[in-house]
């Protein structure tokens, strides 16, 4: 049943993620043995004590209570808890307490409805819904360390695999930190009834080999591309009121509303997930969001077929 | 069954029945209070733009011996009333609504020169959020109060007010107090520890 | 026929008056036993309305993609679900219970506040009927009216005018105020009644662990109750007045509306749960044929829950940033509250332990209720380790948590309840038949779905999404959970089917059809409106014992 993209917690990569798993098969540990004990004497206790025909109307022996019994049953629970909570304590310092090397990669993450944009502030690199993050070797670390906002309402980043999830809470700054270790996709979404399309808040960490990374950056960091073919398609956006929302470097749009497009076709998915990204799902977007996603911020915009087409022409060259 | 030796019917005195009512109704409106003093104290000082409490908050000297003063007279109107001195105790639960007037009508005076002279709505700033919601709240008690009494000094007058009464007073009073604790409470807050 | 006719008239003449006189002493009552009836009967109705907004969820998320609902209106039903359980069918439910028993188990003759009583009731039918009117009401958006679309818990800044506009949010937030108001007023009630009206002989150690559970939630409520109404009213001059209580943007926080919510929230749901405990401690040593096994240590567990579940409120905000003091001493006060809760569950086992256990449909309820808190129990304590939380919280491991503790806590502990007691109310008992077919398709369809549950949440999905990408690997699990449903509602038809035939054809039931001991099993089945001829005079924890037993009673082993 779990598929490549399951967003196991019992799958992690990344330390936070594998030390909650570790701390996860005490707690469960635990959890099992004490259920099978209290279960196991329960079971016992209605099969042996049933009442049974002839037992007629006597009444059993009445037990008030016996302070030595109550009293074990109160220490050896309260000893476990202790146990436990210190056991607990030290992986909330472990995991929470961890400072942030001076080389980790540092990432901003913002809570839109219902997008994440990204940003790398010291590459310059501003995306969205697709975290690219560097593998990280135990024996040589590079961690990521993230910044959490929001614009609006509370969001929260869960990417299982990677660590546990963190708020995303406006007039409030969060951090948290991950170091996969193995490269691939991994999958995560909003956590935190954000609206109407909180289920379509989905997101995307995707893990390079370094080299790899590093390819990213570097074509991230280059302005959009400038192809004449789609000369009509370009003028077409600019004259529109997308550049009120969205970014393309290299041009005049500079709008901060909506997910910065200069890469766009760089991404898997559009809409936070909620369609691929193919030219048919593209041209269906621009031509009326809420179809795909009801309710979403941006509005249709209600453009003819042909400007419609050249648009979406113009949209496909932002690699 | 029998009741063979037990005579009344219940374990404790009627009166404790209304007193304990008013009890559980005092701690519950502790916690109401609590939360708005929370909320005040937690924004102290995080207001982005003014008007500032130092700016325009004075301290109202004169509305609480008024009402603190007033907790004194409605004791001694209850008081009378247990004694069986109706024409007293009404008297002194006037004095009561009187001093409780006053201290409202200082309020209001503060909230009028808050607002028109000062700029300083609900809306303006979180000083503003904090400050209208908790001194209104306590405000609001001291309307009830009010209502309370008044209505205690007309049974008062018209006659209908007895003795046998007494117990009942001695809730209305016990509320009073309550509402005259937590003035020290959002005084020593807003006025004090909130400038 | 009415249930609890008129004792001055022939039960024929009191047969024979028009529906229009009963119907009008129903409304006009203040006797604590109708308004009890009224509380729990109306509690029944908003279950089954929450529960069909719950079918409609559950077939909305069978399958990824599905359109069975817009996205809008699931958000609004799974809104509607869980105020309308926790607001209108739980409380409703238990301190309806509270209501009818206490007078009856202390041997009084009537709450402290008969109006009050009857007022706390109409105020909150009237509550729950705003908040449903909002279906309909106002302006409304896909044309499904305007019921709240914020979560139960209606975090902030979601629910400013900003980001919600219209009334939806408005008639969330008044409904349970004045909901709320009820509950306090009851709870008043509770207390007082308690403290001063308690009959000759019932000092407080000797008042039925039920009564010690309401006394303790209605504590609990004076304090906890009062924040959640002082939030609202924040929110309220947040959204009316401009007021910038939770307003992000104006410097508000945010945190702290969650902060007020959760001081109020998680102690309600031990405002839920505890009498249900209380349920189960009276029905379980009469079923097993003995006393309850360490009643002083129930009474302090019971206090001590609610004491230091006033301090665990923010393990709902582990995930909120707090910094690590904060999450560490609320690990530690979540997994302190573990212990009393612990030690109920062996109280209870120790009472069954060395009895004649006689499985009617009550003590049927009352063992699926022990195995079923017990994983609740469990998966709570696992969700108190704060860092399994950050992975957990928000998921639907969450979910299946506290439905194990709702349902299979809760609602067993008061179908268990309803059972036991339905006899007392109405004279009638509730046909075993039925009642063992309630009980079994509960237990299967309830576990079906919960069990599974907890897979969706380990697997990484969260709460309140109206449907998933089908790439995920969720989608069997989504579909098992969603196969427990029909089971469950065939389950409570046939409850609904046995409280309707048993009401005319049922056996009579007669003063004490268990063989219990506590005082309501010492007056008639139905109780006439002043509950006894004479107050009975209590000489231990279980008068009728005494009574039955007297070469043996309970006062020198006390």
């Amino acid at each position: 049943m779990p598929t490549a993209q399951t967003p196991s917690i019992f799958d992690p990569v990344s330390s936070p993620a594998l030390a909650i798993r570790e701390l996860s098969f005490v707690v469960l540990g635990l959890s099992a043995v004490i259920f099978v004990v209290v279960a196991g004497v329960a079971a016992y206790t209605l099969v042996r004590f049933r009442n049974r025909p002839g037992d007629g109307r006597r009444e059993p022996p009445q037990v008030y209570g016996s302070t030595q019994i109550e009293l074990a049953w109160t220490v050896v629970p309260f000893l476990i808890v202790m146990v436990l909570f210190l056991v607990t304590a030290r992986y909330i310092y472990g995991i929470e307490g961890r400072a942030m090397p001076s080389d980790a990669l540092e990432v901003t993450v913002v809570g839109n409805q219902w997008w994440w944009e990204i940003r790398y502030p010291r590459l310059g690199i501003v995306t969205a819904n697709e975290l690219h993050v560097p593998v990280s070797d135990p024996a040589r670390p590079a961690p990521t360390f993230i910044t959490l906002q929001s614009v609006d309402v509370i969001h929260s980043f869960w990417v299982p695999q990677l660590a546990g999830k963190m708020d995303v809470i406006p007039n409030k700054t969060n951090r948290m930190w991950i170091d996969p270790r193995v490269p691939g996709t991994y999958v995560g979404q909003c956590a935190e009834y954000c609206g109407t399309q909180h289920a379509w808040m989905l997101l995307e960490v995707i893990v390079h080999p370094r080299d790899e990374f590093d390819r990213w950056v570097a074509a991230q960091q280059t302005p959009a591309v400038t192809d004449p073919a789609v000369r009509a398609g370009r003028e077409l956006f600019l004259s529109l009121s997308c550049i009120n929302c969205h970014t393309v470097r290299g041009t005049p749009a500079n709008g901060v509303f909506g997910p910065d497009l200069t890469h766009l076709m760089s991404r898997r998915t559009i809409a936070a997930g909620a369609a691929r990204n193919t030219p048919e799902a593209l041209r269906a977007w621009v031509d009326a969001p809420g179809a795909i996603k009801p309710g979403v911020r941006m509005p249709a915009m209600k453009l003819a077929k042909s400007e419609l087409d050249s648009l979406t022409t113009y949209l496909l060259t932002l690699r | 069954m029998s009741a063979h030796t037990a005579v009344h019917e219940s374990t404790v005195g009627h009166e404790w029945r209304g007193r304990a009512g008013m009890i559980g109704l005092i701690i519950a409106e502790s916690s109401l209070f609590g939360v708005f003093v929370v909320a005040h104290l937690f924004y102290t000082g995080k207001s982005v733009n003014g008007p500032y409490p130092n700016d325009v908050l004075t301290i109202p000297v004169i509305g609480t011996i008024c009402l603190l003063s007033s907790s004194v007279s409605v004791a001694l109107g209850a008081r009378a009333l247990g004694r069986g001195n109706v024409g007293r105790s009404g008297a002194w639960l006037l004095v009561t609504v009187l001093l409780g007037a006053t201290f409202l009508a200082g309020t209001a005076r503060e909230w009028h020169r808050l607002i028109y002279r000062d700029g300083l709505t609900i809306a303006t700033n979180l000083f503003g959020t904090t400050f209208y919601p908790l001194v209104g709240l306590h405000g609001s008690h001291v309307i009830v109060g009010l209502v309370m009494l008044g209505l205690c000094c007309v049974f008062a007058a018209t006659g209908a007010l007895r003795a046998v009464h007494a117990a009942r007073v001695e809730m209305v009073s016990w509320y009073w107090h309550f509402v005259d604790g937590v003035w020290v409470v959002v005084f020593t807050v807003v006025y004090l520890i909130g400038r | 026929m009415s249930v609890l006719s008129p004792t001055l008239m022939s039960p024929e003449a009191a047969a024979r008056r028009p529906w229009l006189e009963h119907a009008h002493d129903w409304v006009v009552t203040v006797d604590h036993k109708r308004l009890g009836i009224l509380y729990v009967v109306s509690g029944l109705v908003f279950f089954v309305v929450a529960g069909i907004e719950a079918t409609l969820m559950r077939l909305q998320l069978a399958w990824p993609g599905l359109h069975i609902v817009p996205p809008e209106t699931f958000n609004r039903l799974f809104t509607m679900h869980g105020t309308s359980m926790v607001f209108l069918v739980g409380i409703p439910i238990v301190f309806g219970f509270g209501n009818y028993l206490v007078p009856l188990m202390i041997g009084a003759r009537d709450l402290a506040f008969p109006r009050l009583n009857a007022f706390g009731f109409w105020i909150f039918l009237f509550a729950g009927l705003l908040l449903h009117w909002s279906f309909i009401g106002g302006e409304g958006l896909s044309g499904s009216g305007s019921a709240p679309a914020v979560g139960w818990f209606a975090y902030a800044p979601l629910t400013s005018r900003a980001f919600t506009p219209g009334n939806a949010t408005d008639y969330w937030n008044l409904a349970v105020f004045i909901a709320g108001v009820g509950t306090i007023g009851t709870a008043i009630n509770i207390v007082a009644t308690t403290l001063t009206m308690r009959g000759p002989g019932m000092t407080l150690g000797r008042m039925p662990i039920f009564v010690w559970t309401m006394v303790t939630v209605s504590a609990m409520t004076l304090f906890i109750l009062p924040p959640l109404s002082a939030a609202q009213i924040m929110l309220l001059l947040d959204r009316f007045l401009g007021a910038h209580f939770f307003d992000t943007q104006a410097g508000g926080s945010a945190v702290m509306w969650q902060h007020f919510f959760w001081f109020f929230g998680h102690p309600e749901v031990y405002v839920l749960m505890l009498p249900g405990f209380g349920f189960v401690s009276e029905i379980i040593p009469v079923f097993s044929r003995k006393v309850i096994f360490g009643y002083a240590t129930l009474v302090a567990a019971t206090v001590s829950i609610g004491g230091v579940a006033l301090s665990t409120w923010a393990h709902h905000m582990f995930v909120v940033g707090m910094g690590t003091g904060l999450n560490a001493v609320f690990a530690l006060s979540t997994m302190l509250i573990a212990v009393p809760t612990g030690i109920k569950i062996f109280n209870w086992l120790a009472t069954m332990y060395g009895g004649r256990i006689r499985f009617r449909t009550p003590m049927l309820f009352c063992c699926a209720f022990l195995f079923q808190f017990l994983c609740a129990g469990l998966t709570g304590v696992m969700l108190s380790v704060a860092p399994f939380d950050w992975q957990l919280s928000d998921s639907y491991f969450v979910v299946a948590h506290f439905h194990f503790v709702l349902i299979g806590g809760l609602l067993f502990a008061i179908f268990a309840a309803i059972y036991y007691w339905f006899p007392k109310v109405t004279g009638r008992m509730l046909s075993e038949r039925l009642g063992r077919w309630h009980c079994w398709l509960l237990v299967v369809g309830f576990n079906l779905t919960f069990i599974t549950m907890h897979g969706q949440g380990v697997l990484g999905m969260p709460r309140r999404i109206y449907t998933y990408p089908a790439d995920r690997g969720w989608e069997m699990w989504n579909l098992v959970t969603t196969l427990g449903v029909p089971l469950q509602i065939v389950a409570v038809l046939i409850f609904v089917v046995n409280v309707a035939v048993s009401l005319r054809r049922g056996e009579r039931a007669g003063d004490d059809p268990w063989d219990a001991w506590t005082l309501e099993w010492a007056t008639s089945s139905p109780p006439p409106e002043y509950n006894f001829e004479t107050i009975p005079v209590t000489t231990s924890r279980r008068p009728l014992w005494d009574m039955k037993h007297p070469d043996d009673p309970d006062g020198p082993h006390e």
